[in-house]
């Protein structure tokens, strides 16, 4: 997802340089290749029938595998968890984050490890940090170990249909913290100085500085953030295989694990697609939403 | 709103506010609460990678009784991790090969040498970096199962296997991401042009003016790009779960995966082969946490 700065203008207006073609052309057919032309590819299959099992062409459907999508109570259960998944863990991480970076803004001895340690659950892969969660929040794991010692019944975590996403939620929120923290820090020290200097000058106090400088001063990466939060959320895939297979009972079937069962266990490629393609559509919806939301016309 | 009064002219000392110590002291614990609540997970990892088997379902303790090394050597052996590693390191190394070339290429003449609708161009391109990876999935799987000329099949990709279940397959996608074009026409549009002028000057042709002068110069961009390319390839899963099938073409990932979902599973080489696999990425971290910072927020809007 790029929010790219205001393209620089090119130097030397009016001398175009055919060699720069040269440059880009490989870099350019093979991303139209490998990733543009996949998305048409996709398109058209979700349009069809297919398995890749069979020997037959995928056969034409018009519209029929996105009418059985209306109609579909797994479908429907699974848009409703993925959306449940972005909401549990989005405004979360957003605010934790951002209290961090503004205690983090600040220098300070020994600051620069608190921002490195916050920020290695990002380094490490999704099924790795899954892997981990998944051993406390088993039945004699950290957790209900600690649970114990506080004389407290265990909980059955992912097992339970009521607990699991929720489970699942709390593991993404820590691993994402770190990553939506760095960003946050980025945009609070591009904010100019002397906007606080002045605004210390008026005698504002620490709540006006931050309604009135730090808040507009964030609102680009803030929505950026947010964008690139709901983005990677929405295709929760990994810790989901990792944690619970979907389970219990489809209380943490994700759109995008739907996707995988549909197309890869059950070989139904064009339904599968015509899911993938709705899933799309509303990332890019909601993501233009919570762009606008965020962004806002208040200065 | 508040007006703002301009900037004073004269400023004394900047920013040295009188610092409170009290405010000081609660922001360094407020950060260290949050720093240890992170970091618990990854000591119990390690507290548990050292556990013998027959006390992992006992109480858990974070300073095992009788450490040992036999779940790294479990792991090493049953997850057959050396393969894993192995094929991880492979696909990583010709990743990173290649968006250092095509995409640093691609960046400088965005950058620097622009053509007619080069600026529709990248946009088109960089707007890739959003399609969500489910999207591409399925019609990537097709692709590479019909690949020509590959797996048994025919010059029309029909006939064989394609590049399923081989390394060339779960490359398709890596060659070059559309991140690190955006990351390197970000870095070159803050380079001076001069040096191209001299060069040409002298005579030289752009591609060696490139190669030879712009690409050693761009170290930092170099290392983002590297370790963007590195991580991005290491860490992914979904992809190569779907393309490959057997043990031989799996990656560090999935070896895990498939070593979890093996019966019952044993926590203890479990979360050694965690370690294992979570090292060399760490390791690059500690070593580059400049360009690693640097790389995400470049990507970003500047605030």
């Amino acid at each position: 997802m790029a929010t790219a700065p205001l393209y620089a203008k090119p130097r030397r207006v009016g001398r175009t340089h055919w060699v720069g073609a040269v440059f880009v052309a490989p870099a350019a057919l093979y991303l139209v290749v490998f990733q543009l032309f996949p998305v048409l590819y996709g398109l058209a299959l979700s349009f069809t029938e297919y398995s890749p099992l069979s020997r037959s062409a995928p056969r034409v459907v018009g519209l029929a595998n996105y009418a059985a999508l209306l109609h579909d109570s797994d479908f429907g259960k699974a848009l409703w968890v993925t959306g449940k998944y972005v909401l549990l863990v989005l405004p979360l991480t957003v605010l934790i984050a951002l209290g961090l970076a503004l205690l983090a803004n600040r220098p300070f001895r020994g600051v620069g490890f608190f921002r490195s340690a916050l920020y290695v659950p990002h380094i490490v892969s999704l099924t790795v940090v899954a892997m981990v969660w998944l051993w406390m929040y088993s039945p004699d794991g950290l957790f209900n170990h600690w649970l114990d010692g506080l004389g407290l019944p265990g909980q059955r975590w992912l097992l339970d249909q009521d607990t699991a996403l929720a489970a699942a939620s709390a593991m993404r929120i820590w691993k994402a913290l770190g990553s939506n923290m760095v960003l946050l820090l980025a945009g609070l020290q591009g904010i100019p100085r002397d906007l606080y200097e002045a605004a210390s000058v008026d005698g504002a106090g620490w709540w006006h500085k931050f309604r009135y400088v730090t808040l507009p001063g964030l609102r680009p990466m803030l929505t950026y953030v947010v964008a690139m939060d709901i983005i990677f959320l929405a295709q929760g895939f990994a810790e989901i295989f990792v944690l619970t297979q979907g389970g219990p009972l489809g209380s943490t079937t994700t759109v995008n694990y739907l996707v995988y069962t549909e197309a890869f266990q059950y070989n139904s490629f064009g339904s599968a697609s015509a899911m993938a393609f709705v899933l799309f559509a509303l990332i890019v919806s909601f993501s233009a939403v919570a762009v606008r939301g965020v962004a806002g016309r208040k200065s | 709103m508040t007006a703002l009064a301009p900037p004073p002219v004269h400023v004394r000392h900047v920013s040295r506010r009188r610092s409170r110590p009290r405010s000081r002291a609660l922001n360094v614990t407020v950060l260290a609460v949050a720093t240890v609540l992170v970091l618990i997970p990854f000591l119990w990892v390690i507290s548990l990678s050292f556990t013998p088997t027959r006390d992992a379902f006992g109480e858990p303790r974070l300073f095992p009784a009788d450490p040992t090394l036999s779940n790294y050597a479990t792991a090493v052996v049953d997850a057959d991790l050396g393969r894993a590693f192995l094929n991880s390191a492979i696909l990583t190394v010709v990743a990173v090969v290649t968006n250092v070339a095509l995409a640093t290429a691609a960046g400088y003449a965005f950058a620097l040498l622009p053509f007619r609708g080069s600026r529709v161009l990248f946009y088109g391109l960089v707007s890739t970096a959003a399609i969500p990876a489910s999207v591409t999935l399925i019609p990537l799987f097709l692709m590479a199962k019909q690949f020509p000329l590959a797996g048994g099949n025919d010059l029309m990709g029909v006939g064989g296997s394609g590049l399923l279940d081989s390394l060339g397959g779960v490359l398709l996608p890596y060659v070059v991401t559309p991140m690190n074009i955006f990351l390197a026409r970000q870095y070159f549009a803050a380079t001076s042009p001069d040096l191209s002028e001299a060069a040409r000057l002298d005579g030289a042709g752009e591609f060696r003016i490139f190669w030879r002068i712009h690409l050693p110069l761009a170290r930092p961009l170099v290392a983002v790009v590297a370790i963007f390319s590195f991580t991005g390839v290491w860490d992914d899963f979904l992809w190569p779960l779907v393309v490959t099938s057997s043990p031989q073409n799996q990656t560090v990932q999935l070896a895990l995966a498939r070593f979890l979902s093996t019966g019952n599973v044993q926590y203890g080489p479990l979360m050694a082969g965690a370690v294992l696999v979570t090292l060399p990425v760490l390791a690059v971290f500690l070593f580059n946490q400049r360009a690693f910072v640097s790389g995400l927020t470049d990507g970003s809007v500047k605030g």
